[in-house]
């Protein structure tokens, strides 16, 4: 018994660590191989500095805009009734089955300037989105769709609407029902979808790299500076923009543990 | 509790629900969805099929198109059922088992889904590639490779669906198998597993599609090699760079069939599981 115990406990910790926690450690290693300074340099120069800001961008406008989003499609998820609300339901998670190359190209079909279906009509009122930031922030709003949707259906669902219905009883409008009660109610779950879509925001490489057009300084995020320049031989450079993105990285593994002690609290 | 309201003094405006705003709510959710997400869907449907149908079949029966969309499939295949393996027993140890430091181990196995994939790609390639620090060659552009990154960006995937059931399932049946003589395997096999059978598969699902179209940590370690490392997602990525625009709209078209069928098993895999529980 206490045998059988501790070959399993080995093989899960050593599959973990082989896996998982030494890959990850070696990042911070890597980063700092060369010295510290190199690993500076790379982070801090214009383009590094760009690619941090456009990254930052990404996170800043995606986010926010899948939260507005997120919770009002819970809503209609959950406390409607209509037709065709299963296939709404499904359609959600689509972007988290789709490949996020075949994201980027399908979004070149539209706003392509040449291939595009309004691409073209755009380009003539001066409006580009492919191979601009624009499109790139399109792509991780794609792909960043259904983390709050999906972290809040089950908590609205939990709570049930008994305060809902008896805060309209009592004469409370629909907004002010929604800002006393519902929202306090699904915060944490909130949160952990806002954490979790940040997180996918910040790394996104396929969808963005396709409709980026890869132009040094003005379309390339910190994931794709660093495929870049460990392609260009920068291998160095490449390890210390990853060493931002982990710890980043870090940042929202901890943010995912706090809220989540949190949620289980409430 | 506090005593109930008076009733006077309860204004009936707005005590049902007003059907405009519910309206307004729904359509801009369906009108965000649909511009955002199945436009371009469609435009990806419509524009692969514009060159006729024939064109379409040539692009998709390519030999370099069926080897990478069939090692795609097998490669996934394998990495779902390694991890639905592997991902049972760290749960099971994560609940079961108690140890120093299991707290920490917990909240490490999110790692990979708040990790960018590209730094996965990064980090696996320094630790096993040719020139890695563990100076093993032979795994930087081979199908182990590609199996190792998919490993890791999946590894969540069947421990967070696992634990949660794990936690609820009631000891005391197996503490009665035990004390009628069953042996822990016996346990394991008859009781525990058939209890946790949905959610492995649904766990398992979810790493299915994602490594079906997975493509930021493969990019780096696979050294996309035609016929031997490429897989579907690469391929379509070197079309779009090569100007292949429409070879690489078909091949995208029959990912995202996979994928969409994928999407479909899982949601008929968590309402077999719903029914299960209850």
């Amino acid at each position: 018994m206490t045998a059988s115990r501790l070959g399993l406990r080995t093989f899960a910790l050593g599959y973990l660590t082989l896996l998982l926690f030494v890959p990850v450690l070696l990042v911070f290693y890597k980063a700092f191989e060369d010295g510290f300074l190199n690993a500076w340099e790379t982070v801090t120069s214009p383009e590094g500095l760009n690619a941090f800001y456009l990254t930052l961008i990404m996170v800043g406008v995606a986010v926010p805009i899948n939260t507005v989003f997120g919770v009002a499609c819970a809503i209609v998820l959950v406390r409607q009734r209509f037709r065709g609300k299963a296939l709404l339901n499904s359609a959600i998670d689509l972007p988290f089955a789709i490949s996020p190359v075949v994201v980027g190209l399908a979004l070149i079909f539209v706003y392509g300037p040449r291939d595009g279906w309004v691409g073209p009509w755009l380009a003539e009122q001066g409006v580009r989105i492919i191979f601009t930031p624009v499109g790139m922030v399109i792509a991780t709003m794609f792909v960043s769709l259904p983390f709050v949707v999906r972290e809040v259906v089950p908590v609205l669902r939990e709570i049930g609407d008994e305060q809902e219905q008896a805060a309209r009883t009592l004469g409370a409008n629909a907004r002010q029902t929604f800002f006393r009660i519902t929202l306090p109610a699904i915060r944490w779950g909130v949160t952990y979808g806002v954490v979790l879509a940040s997180a996918r925001a910040l790394g996104e490489f396929g969808a963005v790299a396709v409709v980026s057009g890869k132009i040094s300084g003005v379309t390339e995020t910190m994931p794709l500076l660093v495929a870049k320049e460990y392609e260009t031989f920068n291998v160095a450079g490449a390890y210390a923009a990853a060493l931002v993105l982990a710890l980043l990285a870090l940042a929202i593994l901890l943010a995912m543990n706090l809220v989540k002690r949190r949620e289980e609290g409430v | 509790m506090t005593a109930a309201p008076v009733a006077e003094a309860a204004p009936r405006r707005g005590a049902f629900p007003r059907l405009g705003g519910q309206l307004v709510t729904r359509g801009l959710v369906v009108s965000y969805l649909s511009v955002l997400v199945l436009l371009p869907i469609a435009a990806l449907l419509v524009t692969s099929l514009e060159d006729g149908l024939g064109r379409f079949w040539d692009a998709v029966t390519i030999p370099q198109a069926v080897a990478a969309l069939r090692f795609t499939l097998l490669v996934s295949l394998v990495v779902a059922a390694i991890n639905a393996i592997a991902g049972t027993i760290i749960a099971w140890v994560l609940v079961r088992d108690e140890f120093r430091g299991k707290k920490v181990v917990n909240s490490l196995i999110d790692l990979p889904f708040a990790l960018p994939t590209i730094v996965a790609g990064l980090v696996l390639l320094a630790l096993y590639g040719d020139n890695g620090v563990l100076g093993i060659s032979g795994v930087s552009f081979t199908k182990i490779g590609v199996a190792l990154a998919l490993l890791f960006v999946t590894l969540p995937f069947v421990i967070r669906a696992v634990q949660p059931t794990l936690m609820e399932i009631d000891r005391e049946m197996e503490e009665a198998a035990a004390s009628l003589g069953a042996r822990p395997l016996t346990i394991f096999t008859r009781i525990v597993l058939p209890n946790l059978a949905p959610a492995i598969i649904a766990g398992a699902t979810l790493a299915f599609a994602r490594a079906v179209g997975e493509f930021g940590s493969l990019i780096l370690i696979s050294g996309n090699i035609p016929f031997e490392t490429e897989v579907a997602s690469v391929f379509i990525f070197s079309l779009i760079e090569s100007g292949g625009i429409n070879s690489a709209a078909a091949v995208s078209v029959v990912l995202l069939t996979i994928s969409v069928a994928i999407l479909f098993l899982f949601h008929l895999v968590s309402r077999w599981s719903v029914r299960h529980d209850r």
